[in-house]
Order: C-alpha cells, then structure tokens, then sequence
C-alpha cells in the first residue's frame, strides 16, 4: 500500500531541501538510472526525461501534508521547493523500505544545477548508444542549450562517479 | 516514382464517427493500415476496461490512431506554405502519427504495471523491428523506419515535427478527447477542433496557438480536465481495474510456485511471468486472448484466482470507500489484520487505489522547463504561456485535486459469520454507525 509513495518519501527525507521541479524530476531519473527502485515511469520531453506519475504523486504528498511546498518567485518565472513535513516522517516510519543507502547520491545531485542534471539525464536516457553516439545524439535533441565540451566532459565524469 | 511519392488512383476514404471522413492518397499509408502490426490494433480497446462502466466504450486503438493521422493530415494542409514548415516532412508526420500508438498491447495500462512493461519500447521494436511495418518503411528510404522512431519517442531532431504528434496541445489529445467522449457519450470532451487547427502556427521548434484562437484553447484544456474526472478516473472503471491486476498478479504467483497445475497453461502468458517478453509474444496477445483465459481460469482450482475472473467476467467489482492515507495509516493496519483474520485474503481484496496509480497529463504551465507549455503567438509576434493570458487556465493548473480509495468485495463482508470482525470492518470502512449500504 502506498509503497511508491513511501520511495519518494525516503528520497525527501535525505534531502534537506529540493529546490525546483525540474531538478526534482531529474534527480529521480538518474537516481532511477542508478538502479534505486523507483518507479515512475519516464519519457522524453522537450527539456529531457519527465515523469507525468512523479509530478502527480508529489502533488498527493502535498496535499496529504507530507510534502511542504512552497512557491518562490525569481522575477521571470516561479521556482517550487520541496521539504519533508513531520507528518510525512511519520508517515514515512510505517514502512520498512527495503532501499539501499542514496545519501551520497543525493548529495551529488543537490550540488549541480538543473542545467547539468538536465544534460547528465539526457546522456543517461541515450545510454544505450556508444559515447560518442551519445553526445552527438545530445546536441541534436537539444540544440538550443548550446552545451560546451567542458559539460559534456564533466558530465561523463559525474556519471562514472554515480556508477561507482 | 519513388515509393514514397506514389499516389493511389483515387482516394480512399473511412467513414468516422468523429471526423465524418478519414482520408488516404499516399500508398505509404494504405499499405502501413494493411499491415498486420496494425490491424492488430483492431484487438485492443482504446479505453481498456472502460467499457464496464460506459458501455458504449468498445472503440479500439485502431480507430483512434487513424483519428490522429487525420488530424495530423489536416494541420499539415493549413501549414502548407507556412514559413518555418518543411514540407520534406510530411510523410513522416503521417507515418509517425498513424503508428504513433502501435505498442499497446491488450490492457496496456494493468500490463504495463504488473509485468513491468512499457508500451513506448514496443511501438519501438514494431517500428524498428522484423516486421512489415518496417519492411514498408524503409521501402520509403534506408532509415526512414528510425526517424518515425525517434519522432514518435520525442528525441527526432526536427522538434516541429515532434510536436505536432506529441505536445500538450496534439493531434493525440485532440482526437482522444473527442472520441472517447463520442463513444462514452458524455457530454464532457467537445471543443471546437476546427478552430484551434485554424489558429495553429509553426514557428521554429515547436507548434504556437495564435493569440485569439485562447478561448478555443481554453475549452480544450477544460474538456482535458472534466474527462479525467468523469471517465478516465471514473472509481467503477478503477474498480475493474484493481481486480484486473490482481488476476495478472494471481496467475504470476501461482506460475511461480512451480507445484500448481493450470487446468488451462497458460501459454500466451509464460514470457510475462517469466520477465522475457519478446516482440513475437507480445504481438500474439491481444484483448481476445486475454478474455479467452479470464472465461477459462473461472474454472481453476485456485479459489482467489477463479473469483477474481468471475467477478471481472461478470462485472461483480469490488466497492470502494473514501481513503486518506495521512488520517487512516492506523485504520489500514487494523483493516489489514481483520481481513486476515476473516479469511479474506487482503494481498488481493484490500487496495489503495490514487490518482496517480492513472497518471494523465493536466495542463502543466512547465513554469521551470520541466515541460513545454502552450504558447500563445501574440500580436507583436511574442510568446505568453497559456495560463499566464487567461484565467480558466490558471484556475485549473494551480492546485490540483487528489484522490485515494479503498477498493474492497463488499458481498464477502456481508457473508462474514464473525459479527465482532464484520461490525469493526464496516466501522473502519464506513465510519461509525454507518449504514451497511454505503457505497
């Protein structure tokens, strides 16, 4: 019951913060890519991998009062944050989740910007092509992001420091 | 002529409840609706299970993906001569329209769940694959068949393109919407087609609604919203839904305990159970031969397995009750435990069911580029997200309603000899006092 849920959950309760839903969408799907056992289910959209599932169970936990929203207004657009409320801990504590440690995980992908997670997710979602394949396939569904050697450089390295 | 050129002498047309006419003159396309791959679709509903609560729901996936080539048909024809349009493109955008839906397989949505499938990697392989949709496409050029892919999979390089097959305003919804509403018969799901088709505009990589077509917008993404609530998520479809699952996940685990024997083997199924779904399988399955097995495992050995195929054959579903999970994580402990103790087994006859267990996609504004939104081409040439122009959709893409059940077989509880277990079970369900016939 409700297991998927208490997945998330888990996640935002080694979180202290996540600011933004499209770093939260993008920091699920590389998690996912790790192999973490989450389940919403992806598909490729104009700014890379979304979840329609993720953005509908997150809405749930925060009108359950597990999730704390909170609106932030950065002068041209609205940027959402997300925290763990107490009662979500205590939701949370009902399950024993049977789920390998992500603190580390985490705290990398807390530390890059949604323009980076949205480039090390892409590469994720092409993983199947040889590396070379991959950049190239990167810089044509995503042309306009203009995303420089040193990124792509930076990002291969990041995803092998995920993997390890 | 080129394959990809050849015209049919004269032009075919299938009648249609939604559109009055479908129309084909390109060869390609005659001979991709011949394709086996395609006909299949045929056998599979384009609303599931629905059709246990609207009974009118029977359309197939095959109608609706000849709706969307229409559709797409028609927007192509005003965007002739547009700038920013490539009519290189054409044919692919029909292709990647008409096939767009060619991976569902039969009750997509509960099979996708239990067996940890994905329709889209299906379309892929059919697409891509050893089959004669393939062998059609790539009759039209080496390497067509990958571009139809890559367009309906959203990574094609023309974004254009992509989006007139899949973005929050595409042919995709705006055929579904109207078709499922035509077929449901609600009243729910009509806007006026025509106009927004005649207010579209391509503009370098994505499709734009021109500013005063927004009211025909408005109600599209209305008809979006109304549709979720009153068909897509109807609680008696969700009902059939729950109990459709629990067959998948019965016959799993009874394959998987090795000492069961099927009365009928349940051949079709095995690359399921067993986690290896190739393309050959998955394609001989369809909604026939799903519903020829749910007749047949009525007669199993298994009591769990025959009485959820009784109830789904005969349209005995479970009843529900209003569940939330933040008030209640006590009560569904108890609940579990006394269905235990009743002998009524909760792993397949207690179950949470939310709003996301279905997602569909509202209208998302994509305020921090998670998704692209509709954009509004305005006088001075400039974009304005939708919800930022009217207040309709600002309303309607703010906070969003949620929901949670509990599904549970109403008529087991009644038949429970332990008044003690019986009394506190409806108590937990129904609040207390309650009447025995709630809802």
């Amino acid at each position: 019951m409700l297991n998927n849920h208490a997945k998330i959950m888990q996640f935002f309760s080694v979180t202290n913060m996540v600011t933004g839903r499209k770093k939260l969408q993008k920091m699920i799907y590389i998690l996912q890519k790790c192999n973490l056992p989450f389940e919403e289910k992806y598909q490729f959209h104009f700014y890379g991998p979304y979840s329609e599932e993720l953005t509908l169970r997150v809405e749930e936990l925060c009108n359950l009062g597990f999730l704390l929203e909170e609106k932030e207004d950065k002068s041209n657009y609205y940027q959402y944050n997300y925290q763990i409320t107490s009662a979500g801990e205590d939701f949370l504590q009902q399950f024993s989740l049977d789920m390998p440690d992500m603190t580390s995980k985490v705290d990398m992908l807390q530390a890059k910007s949604s323009r980076f997670l949205e480039l090390v997710s892409t590469m994720f979602f092409f993983d199947d092509l040889p590396l070379q394949e991959n950049i190239e396939k990167v810089h044509t569904v995503k042309p306009k992001q203009k995303f420089s050697d040193k990124e792509i450089d930076e990002a291969v390295t990041f995803i092998a420091k995920l993997k390890q | 002529m080129a394959y990809k050129d050849e015209k049919l002498s004269e032009e075919k047309v299938f009648k249609d409840p939604v559109h009055r006419y479908v129309h084909v003159r390109d060869r390609v396309i005659w001979d991709l609706i011949a394709a086996p791959e395609f006909q299949r679709l045929r056998r599979i509903k384009q609303l599931g299970i629905t059709n246990l609560t609207f009974h009118g729901a029977e359309h197939s996936r095959f109608n609706h993906s000849l709706g969307v080539y229409e559709i797409v048909r028609r927007i192509i024809n005003n965007f002739h001569d547009r700038k920013h349009w490539n009519e290189d493109e054409r044919l692919l955008c029909l292709c990647a329209a008409l096939l767009h839906d060619l991976g569902h397989g039969p009750f997509s949505h509960s099979f996708e769940k239990v067996f940890k499938l994905d329709h889209e990697y299906f379309t892929q392989q059919i697409v891509i694959g050893n089959t004669k949709v393939n062998e059609i496409l790539e009759r039209v050029s080496p390497g067509f068949s990958q571009k139809v892919a890559d367009t309906i999979a959203k990574t094609y390089e023309d974004k254009l393109v992509v989006s007139l097959i899949s973005s929050q305003i595409d042919a995709d919804r705006m055929d579904y919407l109207q078709r499922d509403a035509y077929f449901t018969g609600v009243s729910y799901g009509h806007f006026d087609m025509e106009r927004i088709l005649r207010v579209m505009r391509p503009i370098d990589d994505q499709v734009v609604i021109k500013s005063t077509g927004m009211h025909a917008v408005e109600d599209y993404i209305m008809s979006r919203y109304q549709m979720y609530w009153q068909v897509y998520f109807h609680p008696v479809t969700r009902s059939a839904e729950v109990i459709l699952s629990k067959i998948l996940h019965r016959a799993k685990v009874l394959y998987e305990m090795r000492d069961y024997t099927f009365k009928l083997k349940p051949t079709h199924f095995v690359s399921f159970f067993e986690g290896e779904v190739d393309l050959s399988d998955y394609l001989k399955l369809d909604e026939m031969i799903v519903h020829y097995y749910f007749q047949l495992w009525q007669e199993e050995d298994d009591e769990i397995l025959s009485d959820l195929c009784e109830r789904f054959m005969n349209r005995r579903l479970f009843k529900y009750a209003e569940f939330n999970p933040n008030l209640q994580m006590d009560d569904w402990a108890e609940l579990y435990e006394l269905f235990q103790q009743a002998g009524i087994d909760p792993e397949y006859y207690l179950v949470v069911d939310s709003s996301s267990d279905l997602p569909y996609d509202f209208y998302r504004p994509g305020e921090e580029e998670e998704r692209l939104p509709i954009n509004l081409l305005m006088p001075d040439e400039s974009l304005k997200e939708l919800s930022r122009h009217s207040d309709i959709v600002e309303a309607i893409s703010g906070k969003k309603r949620t929901d949670h059940k509990l599904y549970f077989p109403k008529d087991r509880l009644n038949e429970l000899t332990d008044e003690a277990v019986k009394k506190r079970i409806k108590e937990i369900l129904y609040g207390q006092g309650a009447k025995e016939d709630v809802e």
